[in-house]
């Protein structure tokens, strides 16, 4: 349920994002799902991919910083109130949200990612309210 | 106009004699005073009665910044705490900063020479003075305050920075002449033009700069800006503080008040002695000073010596503007910065290691710092916030070192480059050649 998520870091310069899709795409690295997260100088690319592990190593065979984060993905219905269902029963039972972002999928559903500093009790509680979560098989299918 | 015209037009052989004799006194005051210099000394086989003139002064042993440090803080103190009157101290390069020590006649000395200065600028006791160098620790404030107090001018203590109260002083005291250091002068005047200042309410006649580096075309342009004259003055607190020498009207270079520093200019490399007009380093030899008489103080500021007589009538040497220095010291807003000391700064974090770059620039004519530090991996959090404070913790480390704002740029590992021999560290983009 716990979801491994690439963290990269970049500096706000030039072709410097391009560098790094090149090379995900070079070793046949796929990207479900990213977000960037940015301020003046630098930012944070946040990568959902189904090879991690492969990822993380050729990145940083090119000199990359990076950082698996452990994240999880609600799955819900793409419709009104679904988000903020998922999101009242995190709220409800004390879990914060460092940052969060998400994707709709062809199937009318839609994810979305979240990243907590307690993501076991998320699972939990989520779990108790039968919410869907995504599973680390379900990456290469999105 | 000039302030003390028995010692400034000296005969050079007379002040050749009198800096003899002075050389000969301090020598003994240090030899007696101060054990670091009587084992120094011991060490080269000299004794006090072994320099009887100014020729003997190529005898003696050089003193460093590092012997300074050494030293701290009180070290090289010639008198007792008690004769101390006031103290100063720079930034250094590991934390500890250089201290230097005042009696009341090295007070009176310095006012002295900075009264000296300031008649070169034609200031005189109906001059309101408006004193923006900083006032504390720096002795920029302080050591203009004085000598412009000896002279009789009123003196407007009102220290660095706040530009809008500055204007407003301007303005309404009417100050005729202003000590600053030059890019915060060139700063003052564009904030004039900006806020539509009524020039005809500036009277302003001369300003004295200096405690930075600073080029032809930025005097060109503060004396367009503020309508002044812009004077040269030079200075380092290990000496005394600025007032060690000062541009007369003919600004053809700096006289230096030879009757209380002898300077010297040598090879960097040898030591070797140079003769006038070669570039070298030059080194200070205080005389008179009480509490902490320096012998042939290595400054690194490299420049060029000339002794004719000036068209002024004063016949102590000039020396030129300062091209550079033989270590790496930066001067940054009149602050001395080592590299060293970001370095000192980074390794005492444990989440940073000492993977760095300055880069120096010039904005609209303020010195800015940027420090571009590498985000190593294991301290690499996804977090903005997380980033964002490394940032924050890395900046004001080392601004609270170096005394002076320093932002902090994280950049990606392995960018800045590494190189087999001495690394690059900075990159000084301030066109002042």
């Amino acid at each position: 349920m716990i979801i491994r998520q690439l963290s990269v870091f970049l500096e706000n310069r030039a072709g410097r994002l391009t560098e790094l899709t090149g090379i995900l795409a070079d070793n046949d690295i796929n990207i479900s799902a990213f977000s960037i997260a940015d301020t003046t100088d630098f930012g944070v690319l946040r990568v959902i991919t189904g090879n991690p592990e492969l990822a993380e190593k050729v990145l940083k065979e090119q000199g990359f910083a990076v950082k698996i984060t452990d994240v999880i993905g609600i799955v819900m219905h793409n419709k009104p109130g679904a988000l903020h269902h998922a999101l009242q029963i995190l709220t409800d039972n004390g879990i914060s949200i460092e940052y969060m972002y998400a994707f709709a999928s062809s199937d009318d559903r839609a994810t979305a990612v979240i990243r907590t500093d307690s993501p076991k009790k998320a699972i939990e509680v989520l779990q108790l309210h039968e919410m869907e979560l995504l599973k680390t098989g379900d990456v290469y299918q999105i | 106009m000039i302030w003390n015209e028995h010692h400034e037009c000296m005969d050079r052989q007379q002040l050749t004699e009198l800096q003899g004799e002075r050389l000969r006194d301090m020598v003994e005051r240090i030899y007696f005073n101060v054990p670091f210099y009587r084992t120094r000394l011991q060490e080269m086989g000299i004794e006090p009665g072994d320099i009887r003139s100014l020729d003997d002064l190529k005898k003696l042993p050089f003193t460093t910044k590092q012997d300074l440090r050494d030293n701290y803080p009180f070290g090289l103190f010639a008198v007792p705490q008690h004769d101390v009157v006031r103290l100063h101290a720079s930034s250094g390069t590991t934390g500890k900063s250089t201290v230097v020590g005042y009696t009341h006649n090295d007070i009176m000395m310095w006012s002295e020479v900075v009264a000296r200065s300031l008649t070169m600028a034609g200031i005189t006791r109906d001059d309101i003075v408006q004193v923006a160098y900083g006032y504390g620790l720096f002795t920029g404030g302080l050591g203009v305050h004085y000598g412009a107090e000896k002279i009789g001018a009123s003196v407007i203590p009102i220290s660095g920075g706040n530009t809008k109260k500055q204007l407003q002083l301007l303005e309404d005291f009417g100050s005729t002449a202003i000590a600053c250091t030059p890019s915060y002068a060139a700063y003052l005047g564009e904030a004039i033009m900006e806020e539509k200042l009524d020039r005809s309410k500036i009277k302003l006649k001369a300003g004295i700069f200096g405690a930075e580096p600073w080029t032809e075309e930025m005097r060109t342009q503060i004396q367009h800006l503020l309508g002044l004259k812009a004077y040269d003055i030079y200075g380092l607190s290990e000496v005394i503080g600025p007032g060690v020498s000062m541009e007369c009207a003919c600004q053809r270079g700096m006289h230096i008040f030879e009757d209380h520093f002898i300077p010297e200019i040598i090879d960097p490399e040898t030591c070797e002695v140079l003769p006038y007009g070669t570039l070298g380093e030059l080194v200070f030899t205080t005389v008179t000073k009480e509490a902490m008489p320096l012998m042939r103080y290595r400054t690194r500021d490299l420049t060029r010596l000339h002794a004719e007589t000036c068209d002024c009538g004063r016949t102590l040497v000039r020396m030129e503007k300062c091209v550079g220095r033989s270590d790496d010291m930066l001067i940054i807003r009149g602050v001395n910065v080592f590299p060293s000391q970001v370095e000192s700064v980074l390794l005492e974090m444990s989440e940073t290691k000492p993977h760095y770059l300055l880069v120096v620039d010039r904005e609209n004519n303020l010195d800015t710092l940027e420090i571009q530090v590498e985000v190593e991996e294991q301290f690499f959090s996804d977090e903005v916030k997380e980033l964002e404070g490394l940032r924050k913790r890395i900046s004001g480390n080392l601004t609270s070192l170096l005394g002076l704002h320093a932002s902090v740029r994280l950049v990606e590992p392995g960018t800045i480059e590494r190189s087999m021999g001495k690394a690059q560290r900075v990159v000084d983009k301030r066109k002042l050649k």
